[in-house]
């Protein structure tokens, strides 16, 4: 996969700096027809601001959640969403995939 | 992630540079290591692989579990030379992910009515080229035909160390291509780069067919390994 993801790290950055909480999720494995494939990004920031994607879209609300804490807490966090787990039907990943996200606060 | 890290990658990125971000998915630690270090990295073997095929991979090393985040920065593809091959070779080369531009001092093969939506330079390779920041990433063909176009684009490739270049034209036309470039200054192995004919040899016929040949060769020298890269060609 060819880097597209420049405007994402990027406001990580200029994120942080302003001096906003940060984190960052990322996908790390991904099975079955998952939209976004491992390395894509999102970011999030302490107001709820996200750019970029982890999923077609499916399943970022709970991730932004999560972030939330991880922003919180400074503890990085292993997100898992899948047909397998009824969470992720409630989440929406209903394309037929399994993902995992790694998510970790800016520091 | 650690600012100081985030800063790093966004440098090298910017400089269109590659890097790997490894992360320990476990502990949470992480170290970013630019395509300069691979080499001497205790992990060079996988850094080399995920990098050649700019995709982010998971590894088991000494019982840990790495993430190796893949930052390759988006291949270019110069094509001197707004030919009709240049016409199918611009949006195959765009639907694989490069950022395209076409190259030709003659306006009347240069019009944006024969190449919808590509960036297009109507000036001579001396001009056009510098501020297209040709390096390492980028893939470089000429298909003009016409020496007094191609050869200073092939010059100006050598020194970019792009990591393809092809050009059109039969074995006898590269042969004295190959005599001008080096009465011009490039060296043996500079002229050896050229990919001549330009192409995998699939039988290739008409402009598109030509097209796809071209991107079979460039997709084969940025993904396969050394070895099988000799094979391939």
């Amino acid at each position: 996969m060819l880097d597209r993801d420049e405007d994402i790290l990027k406001a990580a950055e200029d994120w942080q700096k302003a001096g906003r909480g940060v984190a960052l999720a990322t996908v790390v494995e991904t099975w079955g027809s998952a939209p976004r494939p491992a390395g894509s990004s999102l970011v999030i920031n302490d107001e709820g601001t996200f750019l970029g994607s982890v999923s077609g879209g499916c399943v970022e609300g709970a991730v932004v959640t999560e972030a939330m804490d991880v922003i919180e807490s400074g503890k990085p966090k292993m997100l898992e969403f899948g047909v397998a787990d009824e969470t992720a039907w409630n989440v929406g990943l209903s394309c037929g995939g399994t993902i995992r996200v790694f998510v970790e606060k800016v520091s | 992630m650690k600012l100081a890290i985030l800063h790093e990658l966004n440098a090298e990125r910017a400089a269109r540079r590659p890097a790997i971000l490894v992360t320990d998915t476990e502990s949470g630690e992480q170290r970013l290591v630019k395509a300069n270090d691979f080499a001497k990295d205790p992990l060079r073997v996988e850094l080399e692989k995920q990098l050649r095929m700019g995709k982010s991979a998971n590894v088991e090393v000494g019982g840990k579990k790495l993430f190796l985040n893949v930052y390759a920065p988006t291949a270019k593809l110069v094509i001197v030379g707004a030919v009709h091959i240049s016409q199918a070779l611009a949006p195959l080369a765009r639907s694989l992910g490069y950022d395209v531009t076409v190259v030709d001092p003659r306006t009347a093969f240069a019009s944006a009515e024969r190449f919808p939506d590509i960036p297009l330079v109507a000036e001579w390779p001396d001009t056009a080229l510098p501020p297209l920041d040709v390096d390492a990433y980028t893939a470089f063909v000429a298909v003009t035909h016409d020496p007094k176009i191609d050869d200073p684009a092939l010059l100006h490739a050598f020194e970019r160390g792009c990591f393809y270049i092809g050009a059109l034209g039969s074995r006898k036309t590269h042969a004295k291509r190959g005599d001008r470039l080096r009465a011009q200054g490039a060296k043996d192995s500079d002229i050896a780069r050229i990919h001549a004919p330009i192409g995998l040899a699939i039988g290739a016929v008409s402009p598109s067919e030509i097209a796809v040949s071209i991107m079979a060769e460039i997709t084969a020298v940025l993904r396969l390994p050394p070895k099988e890269k000799e094979e391939a060609a």
